[in-house]
C-alpha cells in the first residue's frame, strides 16, 4: 500500500468532537495528528462571575464526567477560600466522584469501546460498522451483547447512588466549597451500600471477565498502542481530613522511574496549537490563550501540557501503574484491563467509605469569599489528571484555567517535536485496510477521550480573534 | 411497542385528530413516522454541548434505554452511541436524508455556534470537506418531519451562550426560524426526552408552553410545587448550605423555574437538586445561566413571590 493520509472524522463513541489524521506507509501508521473540532470558550464565560458559580459552570464542560470538574472546582475554591470540609463532607465527595467513576468506566467499556471488538445486532445504531477482524467466538460475542444491555442498567444504578448524594446526575448540585450540602442519613447509607454491592458483583463476575475474554482472543494486540509509557497522576479520593493520604496517590512514572509530582513543573506548550507563539511554555495558572489560526504548522486547538517538558499519559492505566496495582503492559488492551481492575478497587473502597459516614454530623464548613485570592484544585477524572486554577479579584473570577485529561493525552506535538501520548501510541498501528482503520479507532478509544474538555480558551480582553477550525 | 406501519398509522392518525395536530408539523409527518418499519428514523446531532443530555437519556427507567433504541425509534445517527466511525458513520446522515426525505426527525443536542461563519464547530467530513454544524443543519432542517431540541443549549443556547457568548451560540429555533419542540434542562430529564418522543409518536403533539416546551413537564412553577414551600410560607429559611428550611436566601431560583422536578425527582426518583440541600438554578429556562447567576445569591426581592401569611 502506498503512503497515504487517512482522516477519521468524526471519531464516534467518545465525548466531544475529535478528528484523527494518520499517515500510513506499508500498512502501518508512521505519523498521527489529533484535532479537536469544537471550541466553546468556557474560561471566557467564567470571567467576571461569582467564584462559587465555578463548580456549577465547569461541570457543564463535560456531561460524562461533570463530577470531576465539580470536584476540581471545589478543591480549587477550598484552597482559594482557605476552607476544609468536615469528614462527612470529604467522604460524601468521595462517594459522588467514585459513583461516577463506576458509571463512566462501565459506560466506556461496554457502550463506547466494546463495539470495536463485539458485533451487535444488525440494526441501527449497531450498523453500519467498520469491516475488520471481529474475532470473538459467537458464544462470547452473544454474551457480550447481552452484557451491553445489562451494563446499561448497571451504569444507571451507579448514577443512582451518585445522585443519592449529589441531588442528580449528570450535573451534581450538592458539591460546594467547604464540603457538600447533602446531609447524611441512614437510609441513604443503606441505599448506597446495597447498590455498591450489586455493582461490585457485576464488575467481578461480568465486566472483568469480559475484558479478559477480549484480551485473550486479541492477544496479538498485546503490543499495539503502547505509547511513551510515561504516566502522571494528581492523586484522588482523600482518605484523611487533612487530604494527605489518597486511594490513588499522586505521582509519576517517567523513563522507567517512580517519581514525585510538583505541580509547578507543569507547563503548556503551544508550538503546534493555534495560539500565539510568544506565550510559549507557561504554568497553567499564568495561562492566557491568544488564538492565531494562521500560525504556520499549527494543527490543533488542544495545547500540549508537559511535565518537566516531557509528555505523560494520564488515566486509569497511569493511576494503577503509579500505585503498583497494574504493571503488566501499556498496550490498548492493558488500558482496558487497568480500567476494569480499577473499577473494582474503587467499588471496594466505596463500600468502606459509606460505612465511615456519621449521620447527623456536619457535612459543610462555612466560608467567606476573599476579595483577592488564588487557588488550585488537582484531582483525577475517570480519564485522568485534572487541574483547575483560579484568580479572584474583587470577589469575582479574574482568570480561570483548566488543564484536563484529554489535553494531556490528545495533545499535539510540542516545541521539541515530541508527539502527544495518543499520537505516539498510534505509531506502528497496523492499518491493513485504509477504508476501515479500525485499529486506529481502537487505540484512540482505549484512552477514553473527552474532547469537550480538551479545547478551551481565554483571552485577557475577552475578545476572540478571527480564526477557523480545521 | 414496535408497531406495524398499519397499526402505527391507525393509532397516530386517530390521535392526531384528537390532539388537533395541524400546523406545527408538516403534513407528511404521520406518514413519515411510519417510515422505517414503524420506527421513525432519528438523526441525533451534537453541537456546542457536553453530551450530558445523551447521558441523561441513558437513565430512562421505563421504557429502558435499550427499549427506546431497539423498539421505539430507529436511531440512525448518534455520535456517542453508534457503532460506525468516521466516514462509515457520517455518510449515514446523507443516506437517511435522501431515503427518508421529509420523513426523518432531527434531534439537536448542544447549541449552534454562529460566529466566524459557524467555524467554531465542525461535525465531520463529507466528500473530502469539513462540515460545519451550521452547514449540516441548513442541509437537514428543510426536509425534516420534525425538529426536536434536547437540553437548554439546543433550545435556548444555554451555557455556551453565557455572557459574553464568545462563539455566537443560538438555539435551534432561533437559528432555523422553524418550529422546534423544545425539551430544555441542563441536562434534560430522561422522562422529558422520552415522554416527548412517545407523546409525539403515539398521541400526537403535546400541548406546548410559550417556549414551545411540553406543558406536561414544564407547565408548573417549581417554587409553587416545592416540598419546602411550607418552610417558605412559615418563614423558616436556611441561612447556610445544609441548614433546614426554604433555600431562597441562599440562592434558590425556584420561583423562576418551570419544571416538574419537585414531583418527578431524578435518577430513578432517588433525589433532586433541592432535595440535596442546594437551590434550584433554573436550568430549564431561557437565559440560563446568566439569569440564574450568581447562583448562590438571593433573587432580587421583586422576583420572590409574596408569602401568604
Amino acid at each position: 500500500m502506498a503512503k497515504q493520509t487517512i482522516s477519521i472524522d468524526p471519531i464516534t463513541r467518545i465525548e466531544g468532537h475529535l478528528k484523527i489524521e494518520v499517515d500510513v506507509d506499508n500498512g502501518k501508521v508512521i505519523d498521527a495528528r489529533s484535532i479537536g473540532t469544537l471550541f466553546r470558550g468556557f474560561e471566557t464565560i467564567l470571567k467576571g462571575r461569582d467564584p462559587r458559580d465555578a463548580q456549577m459552570i465547569t461541570q457543564r464542560i463535560c456531561g460524562v464526567c461533570p463530577i470531576s470538574h465539580g470536584i476540581a472546582a471545589t478543591l480549587n475554591l477550598d484552597s482559594a477560600f482557605n476552607v476544609t470540609p468536615p469528614s462527612n463532607g470529604r467522604i460524601v465527595r468521595n462517594l459522588i466522584l467514585s459513583g461516577n467513576y463506576l458509571q463512566s468506566h462501565i459506560l466506556h467499556f461496554y457502550h463506547l469501546a466494546a463495539l470495536d471488538f463485539v458485533t451487535g445486532p444488525d440494526v441501527a445504531p449497531f450498523v453500519p460498522r467498520y469491516k475488520g477482524d471481529y474475532l470473538l467466538p459467537k458464544k462470547v460475542n452473544d454474551a457480550a451483547v447481552e452484557h451491553y444491555i445489562q451494563a446499561l442498567a448497571m451504569r444507571m444504578k451507579a448514577h443512582e447512588l451518585t445522585a443519592l448524594w449529589s441531588g442528580k446526575v449528570p450535573m451534581a448540585q450538592s458539591i460546594t466549597p467547604g464540603g457538600v450540602s447533602q446531609k447524611v442519613s441512614v437510609d441513604r447509607i443503606a441505599s448506597t451500600l446495597w447498590r455498591i454491592r450489586e455493582l461490585k458483583e457485576f464488575i467481578k463476575n461480568v465486566y472483568i471477565p469480559d475484558v479478559l475474554a477480549i484480551a485473550d482472543v486479541y492477544k496479538d494486540y498485546g503490543n499495539v498502542g503502547i505509547g511513551y509509557k510515561n504516566f502522571l497522576s494528581f492523586g484522588v479520593f482523600a482518605e484523611d481530613d487533612a487530604q494527605t493520604e489518597f486511594l490513588f496517590k499522586p505521582g509519576r512514572y517517567t523513563a522507567d522511574l517512580d517519581l514525585d509530582v510538583n505541580s509547578q513543573k507543569i507547563t503548556e506548550d503551544v508550538e503546534f496549537s493555534w495560539y500565539k507563539k510568544e506565550i510559549g511554555r507557561k504554568h497553567p495558572s499564568e495561562g492566557q490563550t491568544d488564538p492565531d489560526m494562521h500560525k504556520e504548522n499549527a494543527y490543533s486547538w488542544v495545547k500540549a501540557p508537559r511535565y518537566d517538558g516531557i509528555p505523560h499519559e494520564v488515566g486509569p492505566l497511569a493511576r494503577m501503574w503509579i500505585n503498583g496495582d497494574y504493571r503488566k503492559g501499556a498496550s490498548l488492551l492493558d488500558r482496558h484491563a487497568a480500567r476494569a481492575l480499577e473499577t473494582l478497587k474503587v467499588a471496594e473502597a466505596m463500600e468502606k467509605w459509606v460505612l465511615q459516614l456519621k449521620p447527623g454530623e456536619p457535612v459543610f464548613t462555612p466560608f467567606e469569599i476573599p476579595a483577592n485570592a488564588q487557588g488550585m484544585g488537582l484531582t483525577e477524572a475517570p480519564r485522568g489528571a485534572l487541574g483547575h486554577w483560579i484568580k479572584i479579584e474583587n470577589k469575582k473570577i479574574a482568570n480561570y484555567q483548566a488543564v484536563v485529561p484529554s489535553t494531556w493525552n490528545l495533545s499535539p506535538k510540542d516545541e521539541d517535536f515530541q508527539r502527544g501520548p495518543v499520537e505516539e501510541a498510534l505509531i506502528g498501528c497496523p492499518v491493513p485496510d485504509a477504508d476501515n482503520p479500525i485499529n486506529v479507532a481502537r487505540i484512540v478509544r482505549s484512552f477514553d477521550p473527552c474532547l469537550a474538555c480538551a479545547v478551551h480558551l481565554t483571552k485577557p480582553n475577552g475578545e476572540i480573534k478571527k480564526f477557523r477550525v480545521c | 411497542m414496535k408497531l406495524t406501519r398499519r397499526q402505527f398509522l391507525k393509532i397516530f392518525g386517530a390521535s392526531a385528530v384528537g390532539a388537533g395536530i395541524t400546523s406545527l408539523y408538516n403534513p407528511g409527518l404521520i406518514e413519515a413516522l411510519a417510515a422505517d418499519d414503524g420506527k421513525p428514523p432519528v438523526i441525533w446531532i451534537q453541537g456546542s454541548g457536553c453530551n450530558g443530555c445523551s447521558v441523561s437519556l441513558l437513565n430512562t427507567v421505563h421504557p429502558k434505554i435499550s427499549e427506546v433504541l431497539l423498539q421505539i425509534i430507529s436511531l440512525r445517527y448518534h455520535p456517542t452511541v453508534m457503532a460506525g466511525t468516521g466516514k462509515t458513520a457520517f455518510d449515514v446522515i446523507y443516506e437517511v436524508a435522501e431515503e427518508f426525505k421529509g420523513k426523518y426527525i432531527v434531534v439537536l443536542e448542544g447549541g449552534i455556534p454562529t460566529a466566524e461563519e459557524g467555524g467554531y464547530c465542525t461535525v465531520g467530513e463529507h466528500n473530502g470537506h469539513h462540515v460545519k454544524l451550521t452547514d449540516l443543519i441548513d442541509f437537514l432542517a428543510p426536509n425534516a418531519a420534525a425538529l426536536v431540541a434536547v437540553g437548554t443549549c439546543a433550545t435556548f443556547g444555554g451555557i455556551p451562550k453565557g455572557k459574553p457568548n464568545p462563539t455566537g451560540v443560538k438555539g435551534f429555533a432561533e437559528y432555523t426560524g422553524k418550529t422546534v419542540v423544545n425539551v430544555s434542562g441542563c441536562p434534560a430529564h430522561p422522562d422529558w426526552i422520552v415522554g416527548t418522543l412517545v407523546h409525539v409518536l403515539l398521541f400526537g403533539m403535546p400541548e406546548l408552553d410559550k417556549h414551545n416546551r411540553p406543558k406536561l413537564f414544564y407547565g408548573k412553577n417549581l417554587h409553587d410545587n416545592c416540598p419546602n414551600y411550607s418552610y417558605f410560607a412559615n418563614g423558616k429559611f436556611a441561612e447556610k448550605l445544609s441548614d433546614d428550611g426554604c433555600l431562597i436566601n441562599i440562592g434558590c431560583k425556584g420561583p423562576m423555574a418551570y419544571a416538574d422536578c419537585p414531583l418527578r425527582h431524578w435518577n430513578s426518583g432517588v433525589n433532586w437538586c433541592i432535595g440535596s440541600g442546594t437551590g434550584c438554578i433554573a436550568c430549564t429556562e431561557p437565559n440560563f445561566p446568566d439569569a440564574a447567576s450568581p447562583m448562590y445569591a438571593k433573587l432580587p426581592e421583586d422576583m420572590i413571590p409574596n408569602r401568604i401569611v
